[in-house]
């Protein structure tokens, strides 16, 4: 008990926001993710905008007020589990914005099932989540499924491929993203070839062969971008010349540091979440992003305006007079509301209704939003 | 399948060799240290990312403003290669004597030196990660890549016939590793305190009898290993350009396997057992698929243990000869 309230102490003073104690005509939403380990650069943007949000409606002193309470799992279901069963007991959480990853949300969805707890993932994208039964579980992010589905359909739509290849790092996230994109470009007349690499290796001259050997038009890596980084560097230094794309795992501008922004010039990052400071898919996400510079003094990152969403879903229900997990969880079955990133509304199995995938071009080290993987070309 | 394996054949064998190569210098500080101490030095695979280190300092300092080629680079690698061997070299000398001596002072037995060695070897990996690296590069601990220097190395296709291409970065950590093996083999082998570290391999008390000083042979191991690993290091930096505090770690394993393959003891083995161990994995994934690397290499290690299980050559350091 000790270690969580320290814990979810020291996020709140990383973050710098005021969390009060939750007075009795309160209610508590609690955040769960990776705050300070190896991971936390994606999962303090959610932070923020679910902060931002609360935020936002607490300042227009409504009936309930709401209080953020974080939860640092380290990423770790381990860590999860005890985490959410104190939350829920001790906390009284009415709901959960959360858990950031796929691995921890698998063994903390069980738990919340039990407690009889909403949650809203802002950035957990396996597949296989979605086909639990789960009652109270949703997520505002598109899952990999949809994600590999609209990169392979770019790559042989709007960039023409004809050979495709696809290395991926055997990890649940990154193989089955890279099979569908595989299965994607074929149904999409691109004739394919896949391979794997260890992404605790740093040697990837076998797989550079096989790439030089089949000639392709577009490179596809299922992965994270610190082997994606020294993978392209590889590729591109090995006189691979094809355009290098990747999924949400490498959304990041570690890729150009890994691979040198030379060689990762002209890449294309897909990602189910939308990071749009410049406004280019809606007026809403400029004026978000506008508020989001002020209040936390940086440019919104990955996922913070999914996290900004979900807290928006649960602030709906609150704002309708719900303030038990029950009634919470049957007002999200019926939530439609425009959020930031996308329309707020879930489908009977916690998926979103609408599920874009937005593709982002590697320029330098930023990643400014081409466009819909569906509309986008380059 | 086969048809991917002999259209690769060339990439990969000279992919093989020079990966080879960097497991081959490493391989030696398992296997000196071996020779002489009966003891795995676990800790070895982080004296080389000490060594990556030093290189990328070196690297830094200099502030190259365009890609470096030729003789240019040959000079900037053996000098990255001088200042990371010394780094290393006093690395290993500093472990020796932190981690091990004192347990060897007081006759500990042999596998308390081992998980002194393991907890040195998570020690130093933690240091960089959670206090060096924040500091030197100002960032926050996370897993990703540390900014490298945007010029470093100019590669060039030194010859081409085909698809036999010798690219010389390539080339140069194949020379580089040869040549290393070639001034460590005439060290020991001909000079007195070569001849001091074979007596103790051999037999440790008859050594000591004779006058040979056992501290400054064992002290003289460590710092070989460690120029080693740190020559490997400078060179890993120029063929990769990226290193990170675990950048050791599998690393390690390999080039443990890789002194275990040759036959552990045996300078010449480490040698061989590198080479073989990188064209294993090369060939293995073209043939299996790169998944499959690790799986060939290490089933291919099982195979030869079980026919030989001292290794390839078999031979310790106590009987290498001339």
């Amino acid at each position: 008990m000790a270690l969580s309230a320290a814990l979810a102490l020291s996020a709140a003073a990383c973050g710098g926001d005021d969390e009060g104690s939750g007075g009795d005509d309160g209610v508590v939403i609690g955040f769960m993710g990776d705050l300070t380990g190896e991971n936390s650069g994606i999962v303090i943007p959610p932070k923020q905008g679910a902060q931002m949000a609360i935020d936002e409606y607490n300042a227009t002193n409504p009936k309930t007020k709401i209080t953020l309470k974080t939860y640092d799992s380290q990423g770790r279901g381990e860590q999860a589990v005890p985490l959410a069963k104190s939350a829920i007991t001790k906390d009284k959480i009415v709901g959960l914005i959360g858990p950031a990853f796929s691995g921890e949300s698998q063994q903390v969805a069980p738990v919340l099932e039990e407690g009889k707890i909403p949650s809203i993932s802002p950035s957990a994208t396996n597949t296989a989540l979605g086909k639990n039964g789960w009652k109270y579980w949703h997520r505002i992010v598109g899952n990999d499924e949809i994600q590999g589905g609209g990169v392979g359909e770019f790559i042989t739509r709007a960039l023409k491929a004809k050979k495709v290849f696809v290395i991926h790092d055997n990890s649940e996230y990154g193989k089955p993203l890279g099979e569908k994109v595989e299965a994607t470009a074929k149904t999409g007349g691109a004739t394919t070839q896949v391979d794997a690499i260890n992404p605790e290796g740093s040697d990837f001259a076998a797989t550079v062969n096989k790439v030089k050997s089949f000639a392709p038009d577009a490179i596809f890596y299922g992965g994270y971008y610190a082997e994606g980084g020294k993978l392209l560097k590889q590729l591109r230094e090995g006189g691979v010349k094809a355009r290098f794309l990747s999924g949400d795992g490498s959304l990041d501008k570690g890729l150009a540091a890994g691979a040198g922004v030379e060689n990762a010039k002209d890449s294309v990052i897909a990602c189910p979440c939308l990071i749009d400071p410049q406004g280019t898919a809606s007026p809403a996400s400029k004026k978000f992003s506008e508020a989001y510079k002020a209040k936390f003094n940086a440019d919104t990152a990955i996922y913070s305006a999914e996290g900004y969403d979900a807290a928006t879903a649960f602030i709906e229900a609150i704002k309708a007079g719900n303030t038990t997990p029950e009634d919470i969880n049957s007002f999200l079955s019926k939530v439609d509301v425009a959020g930031v990133s996308k329309q707020v509304k879930f489908l009977p199995t916690g998926e979103p209704a609408a599920a874009d995938v937005y593709v982002y071009k590697v320029e330098g080290e930023t990643l400014p939003l081409i466009g819909k993987a569906s509309e986008a070309t380059v | 399948m086969f048809g991917n394996f002999i259209d690769q054949f060339w990439p990969s064998t000279i992919d093989g060799l020079s990966l080879g190569a960097i497991y081959a210098l490493v391989a030696l500080g398992y296997t000196m240290v071996y020779g002489v101490l009966r003891l795995i030095n676990f800790a070895h695979s982080e004296i080389f990312m000490i060594g990556t280190f030093a290189a990328l300092a070196t690297l830094n300092a200099i502030g190259l403003s365009a890609p470096v080629g030729g003789l240019a680079l040959i000079g900037l690698v053996l000098m990255l290669a001088v200042v990371a061997g010394l780094v290393s070299g006093a690395s290993a000398v500093a472990l020796e004597f932190v981690a091990y001596r004192p347990l060897r002072r007081r006759g500990a037995s042999r596998l308390a030196a081992l998980i002194s060695a393991i907890g040195a070897s998570l020690f130093l990996q933690q240091l960089f990660a959670r206090v060096l690296i924040p500091w030197w590069f100002d960032l926050p601990k996370e897993k990703g890549a540390l900014p490298i220097p945007k010029h470093f190395t100019e590669t060039v296709d030194l010859l081409s016939i085909g698809d036999f291409i010798i690219r010389n970065d390539k080339l140069f950590v194949i020379l580089g590793a040869i040549v290393m093996m070639i001034a460590l083999d005439q060290f020991v082998n001909r000079t007195q305190l070569g001849r001091g570290i074979r007596a103790t391999a051999q037999d440790p008390e008859t050594a000591v009898l004779m006058g040979v000083n056992i501290d400054r042979v064992v002290s003289a191991t460590f710092m070989i290993g460690g120029v080693m690993a740190g020559v490997a290091a400078a060179l890993y930096l120029m063929r990769f350009g990226e290193t990170n505090y675990f950048v050791g770690f599998l690393l390690g394993i390999k080039a443990f396997t890789a002194a275990v393959l040759g036959g552990i003891g045996n300078l010449r083995g480490a040698l061989v057992g590198g080479l073989t161990l990188g064209l294993i994995e090369m060939y293995g994934s073209v043939i299996f698929g790169s998944a499959w690397q690790d799986v060939v290499a290490f089933s291919v290690l099982v195979l030869v243990l079980m026919f030989r299980p001292t290794g390839i050559l078999g031979e310790s350091l106590q009987q290498a000869r001339a």
